[in-house]
């Protein structure tokens, strides 16, 4: 079985993020890059059906060179190989521009029976990308998945929600997203970093991927900002020491904001 | 006026708080018409609720496939519509689903998509959204420059006003479905409906954090959280810490929520967490170290021991509600 699997770099939830002042984009060097967490899970994922099935694993990346930070991990974790868009004319681009390069990027590997990807990337929270991925390359979508079981062409896959869980049914080829709680990824080993580094990773420009850069990016945007402002930080109220009266005087407080 | 098409929200012939969001906010739009995908027999049920929030048009389409498949169905309804009316927008909830659905739709019918947004509004010809991104740290507004805008609120955000319609009702038929395209739903396990209000829709949420000790612990969190009529958090911090499962974490990883008001019970407040909570109109905290960065965001705070102040908050709370 033969499984492409999405990964990205994105900044690190524990730093400061911001957006940069010339073109309200993400401002990628200011924070921390990590390899989404959601991401190795989606990586350990393909390995596990690549370990039970057979095929081989192919790790996907759109993203500024850097991003290929992203690509060596899930190679060291037992990806195969690997394809890293990197173009400048990507900077901007918004989650429709990313899906459709990410589904033309699909399109240049050969006879892909399964497309992983982490649910919900933490930078962007747009949560829609694999379902727009889905929806260019025409597979069923089996998203937000805790377990994955393939058998034969039919994929089955338990879709949790908080409205409950769903028992989802399709057949290969498909996409499925995968969920915080669908496994542990496993570290690399020494042996798989060392032999990450002989792996082939296969850079591609927007051209040839046959889209006109003109038409990705920000420049290719089909929505725009208005305007971007930091908010205002909020400012630090009434602060009290609790002389053992602290839950009477926020149940005052609370009566006097009309909140209770 | 143009039509301002609304995907609704039912569970069990219910229409979900955030759809009545999404009807308010339509109205701001355009003339709001909400879309029904169910079984047969749903429109019937939720169709006066609808209007009730100022729906006049209730676009319906049931089918036994629109139940047993999952996202396109929807998809398929959202996009022959917007083919036929030429909406001036199409407002989804940015639930789960709802990001999918909405993020389908547009590439399906050539437009932006403006997500998570938590207000909109028209500003000339243009529908403007805007959003609060990285945990409330940015505010930006756009608009969709390509086609009809397709446009994700954050439930919660929107006031929902009742506002009297009469509305009138108008069959959609689905097209057939794709099997090699499709995701069938075998079966569904629906969730055990708890007393609390669900997270992302309460209008109180408590939250614990590290400084709640023990799952067990967690009780004094929920007793408050009981007493108030909200819903329970916790901080990653708890979750990873094995005190609170991993559906309730607020922050960055987890969910946004911007209720009325928010007590964190023991929060340090690190930028994760803050990320997931300062859009809160009232923000409380009690916590034991007088130099946790949530006093900076609190509106009202207490240094203290919140096993000795919860308790007390709880009494006089339940006390004042007789």
């Amino acid at each position: 079985m033969n499984i492409v699997v999405l990964v990205k770099l994105v900044p690190d939830t524990y730093s400061e993020r911001k957006l940069s002042d010339t073109d309200h984009t993400l401002d990628r060097d200011s924070a921390d890059a990590v390899l989404d967490e959601i991401n190795e899970r989606a990586v350990e994922e393909a390995l596990q059906l690549k370990e039970a099935h057979g095929g081989e694993v192919t790790a996907l990346c759109v993203g500024p060179d850097r991003a290929v930070d992203a690509v060596r991990k899930a190679l060291q974790m037992g990806a195969d190989k690997a394809v890293h868009v990197s173009d400048a004319a990507l900077h901007g681009s918004d989650v429709i521009t990313t899906a459709k390069v990410l589904a033309k990027a699909v399109g240049t590997i050969d006879g892909v029976d399964l497309v992983i990807a982490g649910n919900e990337a933490s930078d962007g929270r747009a949560g829609a990308v694999p379902a727009i991925l889905a929806e260019l390359l025409g597979l069923p979508q089996l998203t937000h998945a805790n377990k994955v079981t393939v058998e034969g062409d039919t994929i089955t896959v338990e879709r949790a929600t908080d409205d409950g869980v769903l028992h989802l049914q399709a057949t290969l080829p498909a996409l499925v997203s995968v969920s915080e709680k669908i496994n542990e990824p496993r570290y690399p080993s020494f042996k798989g970093i060392m032999a990450a580094k002989k792996k082939p990773i296969t850079t591609l420009t927007v051209a040839d991927l046959g889209l006109d850069p003109a038409g990705v990016g920000l420049s290719g945007a089909w929505t725009a900002v208005l305007e971007a402002a930091p908010k205002p930080p909020r400012t630090a109220g009434e602060r009290v020491e609790d002389n053992g009266d602290g839950g009477t005087k926020i149940a005052e407080y609370l009566v006097g904001q009309k909140l209770i | 006026m143009s039509e301002v098409l609304v995907l609704v929200e039912h569970v069990d012939g219910e229409v979900k708080k955030a759809t009545f969001e999404l009807l308010s906010a339509a109205r701001r739009l355009g003339e709001p018409a909400a879309v029904v995908v169910g079984a047969v027999g749903t429109a019937s049920k939720v169709k006066d609720a609808l209007a009730r929030y100022g729906a006049t048009k209730v676009y319906v389409a049931e089918s036994d496939d629109a139940v047993n498949y999952l996202v396109t169905p929807k998809v398929d309804a959202l996009a022959t519509l917007a083919g036929r009316v030429s909406p001036a927008a199409v407002l989804i909830s940015a639930s789960l689903e709802g990001k999918e659905v909405a993020g389908r739709v547009a590439v399906r019918i050539d437009s932006g998509l403006l997500v998570d947004v938590v207000d909109v509004e028209r500003s000339g010809d243009d529908v403007v959204g805007t959003q609060s991104i990285f945990g409330g740290g940015f505010v930006v507004k756009s608009k969709v420059s390509t086609g009809t805008p397709v446009i994700t609120v954050r439930p919660g955000a929107v006031e929902a006003e009742a506002a009297e319609a009469v509305a009138t009702e108008e069959t959609v038929e689905l097209p057939a479905v794709d099997p090699a395209r499709a995701t069938r739903i075998t079966s569904r396990e629906p969730a055990v409906a708890g007393d609390r209000p669900e997270l992302t829709e309460a209008s109180v949420v408590v939250s614990g954090g590290r400084g709640v000790g023990s799952a067990e612990n967690f009780a004094v969190v929920e007793r408050l959280a009981d007493a108030l009529g909200g819903a329970v958090g916790a901080s990653r911090a708890a979750v990873d810490s094995g005190y609170y499962p991993h559906q309730f974490q607020v922050g960055q990883t987890g969910k946004t929520v911007s209720p009325q008001l928010y007590i964190a019970l023991g929060i340090s407040g690190a930028i994760q967490h803050r990320a997931g909570m300062q859009t809160a109109k009232t923000i409380v905290a009690v916590n034991k170290d007088a130099e946790a960065p949530i006093f900076e965001i609190a509106d009202f705070g207490v240094v203290g021991d919140l096993f000795q102040v919860a308790p007390q908050l709880t009494e006089e709370v339940t006390k004042r509600r007789g």
